[in-house]
């Protein structure tokens, strides 16, 4: 048996078709697409095509508002410094606890420039007060920034609604949908979105490439100056051939999303419901009735995370978690935290995430792995004795230090 | 994923001596369940030769910190509880084949279980040492309490003087950002303000330093210098001892991990820089076994 990708949150394979489309931009049609000679010829009618493909999977108006970026986290940066230089005046920014990095530690950074951060906490379910919300809405506010789904939970956020609340009050909106777009419909057009944030890599297209969803008349400040490239907005000589990659990705996920919505959520809900049936202790995060189709994040109590990944690898499963370890830092994730999961589950969560590329059968390969990783780890732990945890964990094993 | 040995990998999928050891007369309980590890290690100690006769450990953590207490496990059995106590986490990581230096913390874990069990024996109590922070320097694993603390001990002023004291930042310099915000914070809660191109803090000393030192003035200056980088080597298993100065050579004995290990030599030469810069003079710093070996008997004779 090959090994089982279940880690697609993180990245995903570049569709054969996607390869295959990008392949001539490197040799053939490897000219600057400003250029007037026939090493160019085409490659701008083929960035336009993207752009069209790309537009259409997020139900744009227009295709002027997609600008193609380097990544995900130059999306976010260039929205977040794009509603701050334009409105010097305003000094806060209202965003989650639980947002990727990419808008966490920008805001960090603007936080010790001056700026008023409000990050809005979530429930144990990984869900936001919208009454809350409202209240901090005001003529203070930049930007809201939110993203549409959790990269670690999957939990969906009612960005559409949270749009047209911010509009109402006169306030910017930005969404990170890093690991919504490709997963969940969506159309842009209907909404008060103003900025949204994709990755090509989160959906069969390269890493290294991404999009800044700006709707038409929103004021904008670009990040990097230069050229005339993508109208002025993001200068530097496009990166033909993952644009196309993109284009190409994009209208893939397009025939996709029935199969993503039903038959890959059909994999994850199984594996889910097989892995909380056989073990003992374990609980699914977030949002259950707000989830994205493809995504599962489970909660091992009295183990570490990057033990089963690693009991998990040499099965040939490959996953994440959201332990301290895995990161290299010392507290576990801050999703974990923000929900108030305890340290002894935080520690212990494993994020399994599909693609249209799995099957079923891997489904029931990492069931019959899984139940031995728990219990052998289990073994090892001081907070389990024989069958269960030990009475009153907590207090049975107190270690002393920080 | 982490890049772990072979050796990491052996202990993990086939840890040895994990579970509680029946009849355990030695328990140390140590970790943090906020940073995801925790050690229970149970010993039987031999009442009459004081021998580690068995070892069992459980723990909570992640791959490296498995792999860290079954190595320790192995390591210790068969030691007398005087001899598993100088046992260091160098020694630990060492055992096997090293660990990333995100993991070195794991190592540490190991060795404080390890002084909490016989503490335990022993019916002493264990007083942990040392607080760990977030790592900020990952080419010398050097972590922002241990910054911190050495910006407040030593008056540190820059990042040079803070790579002087703690190596962190010294290597591929990413760090760099970091340390200045930690600059920022302690300078602030000392009342000053952080100035990137402030000079380094050595440079006012030496200025400072006009008159030649009188042989008990420089003894004393290089008390004060070991004195202050005494919790670096510490943190690192290590320590010196200032043995005798003749002229301008001080002869120092290198303890613990610094003994023997490759460091030292880089350490001897960090000694010295930090002892001229304070000094303001040349000063040569010698191992105290390459101390000519009359003068030892001088030595001798006089402490006798
Ligand atoms: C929610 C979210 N935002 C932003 C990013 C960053 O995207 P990129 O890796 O393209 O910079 C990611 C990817 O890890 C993500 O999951």
């Amino acid at each position: 048996m090959p090994d089982i990708y279940l880690d697609n949150n993180a990245t995903t394979k570049v569709d054969r078709a996607v390869v295959d489309a990008m392949l001539p931009f490197f040799t053939e049609q490897f000219g600057n697409p400003s250029s007037i000679h026939r090493f160019a010829d085409g490659v701008a009618r083929a960035i336009k095509k993207a752009r069209g493909q790309v537009q259409e999977l997020l139900g744009a108006e227009h295709d002027s508002e997609i600008i193609f970026t380097s990544c995900g986290t130059e999306s976010d940066s260039t929205a977040i410094l794009s509603a701050i230089k334009a409105q010097p005046n305003r000094k806060e920014i209202i965003t989650t606890a639980v947002e990727h990095p990419a808008i966490l530690n920008l805001c960090e950074h603007l936080e010790k420039e001056g700026y008023t951060i409000h990050r809005m906490p979530v429930d144990r379910c990984g869900r936001l007060n919208l009454e809350a919300y409202k209240n901090l809405l005001s003529d203070q506010v930049a930007i809201v920034s939110v993203m549409w789904a959790n990269n670690e939970t999957g939990t969906i956020f009612p960005v559409v609604e949270m749009a047209e609340m911010a509009h109402a009050a006169g306030v910017m909106f930005h969404t990170d949908a890093v690991q919504a777009v490709g997963k969940i419909p969506m159309m842009l057009q209907d909404t008060q979105i103003d900025m949204l944030s994709l990755s090509g890599h989160k959906l069969h297209a390269p890493k290294g490439i991404g999009v800044l969803y700006l709707r038409r008349g929103t004021r904008f400040r670009p990040l990097l100056r230069g050229g005339h490239q993508e109208r002025g907005r993001r200068a530097g000589t496009e990166n033909t051939a993952s644009i196309v990659g993109l284009g190409k990705a994009c209208e893939l996920a397009i025939e996709h999303m029935e199969f993503e919505n039903i038959q890959v959520k059909a994999m994850r809900d199984r594996l889910e419901r097989g892995i909380v049936e056989q073990i003992p202790h374990c609980f699914i995060t977030g949002d259950l009735n707000n989830r994205l189709p493809n995504t599962t994040d489970i909660a091992f109590e009295y183990i570490e995370g990057e033990a089963i990944l690693m009991l998990l690898n040499k099965a040939g499963v490959a996953a994440s978690s959201g332990s301290a370890c895995t990161s290299g830092s010392l507290e576990p994730s801050h999703v974990m935290r923000a929900m108030s999961i305890p340290y002894t589950a935080a520690h212990g969560t494993i994020r399994f995430s599909f693609s249209r590329y799995n099957t079923m059968s891997e489904v029931d390969e990492v069931l019959k792995v899984m139940p031995d990783i728990v219990a052998a780890l289990r073994k090892l732990s001081p907070y389990w004795d024989g069958n269960g945890p030990v009475a009153n964990p907590e207090e049975a094993f107190k270690p002393t230090y920080a | 994923m982490w890049d772990y040995s072979d050796k990491v990998k052996e202990h993990f999928f086939n840890p040895k001596n994990a579970g509680a050891v029946a009849n355990a007369n030695a328990i140390g309980e140590v970790g943090s369940i906020s940073c995801g590890d925790a050690l229970r290690l149970t010993l039987r100690v031999n009442e009459a030769s004081e021998v580690i006769e068995d070892a069992g450990f459980q723990t909570f953590g992640c791959g490296s910190a498995i792999a860290s207490s079954s190595v320790l496990t192995e390591i210790i059995k068969g030691m007398t509880l005087d001899e598993a106590l100088k046992v260091t986490n160098n020694d630990i990581a060492a055992e096997l084949d090293g660990l990333p230096p995100e993991k070195m913390h794991c190592s540490v874990m190991g060795r404080e279980a390890l002084q909490a069990a016989v503490a335990n024996y022993r019916g002493e109590e264990w007083k942990d040492d040392h607080e760990e922070g977030a790592l900020v320097c990952k080419c010398f694993a050097i972590d922002a309490v241990m910054i911190e603390e050495m910006v407040w001990a030593n008056k540190l002023r820059t990042v040079e003087d803070v790579t002087n004291y703690t190596k962190a930042g010294g290597g591929c310099a990413a760090c760099h950002e970091d340390i200045e915000a930690i600059l920022e914070k302690v300078l602030k809660e000392r009342g000053e303000t952080f100035d990137p191109n402030a000079a380094p803090i050595e440079k006012s000393i030496i200025t400072a330093e006009k008159k030649p030192l009188t042989n008990l003035q420089r003894i004393k200056k290089i008390e004060e210098v070991l004195t202050s980088l005494r919790p670096q080597l510490m943190a690192d298993g290590g320590d010196v001892e200032l043995v005798e100065v003749i002229d301008n050579i001080a002869y120092v004995n290198m303890t613990g991990a610094c003994n023997g290990c490759q460091m030292a030599a880089m350490t001897i030469a960090g000694i010295q820089q930090r002892l001229m810069e304070v000094l303001g003079e040349f000063i040569r710093v010698v191992p105290a076994s390459q101390m000519p070996s009359k003068l030892v008997n001088i030595q001798e004779a006089s402490h006798a």
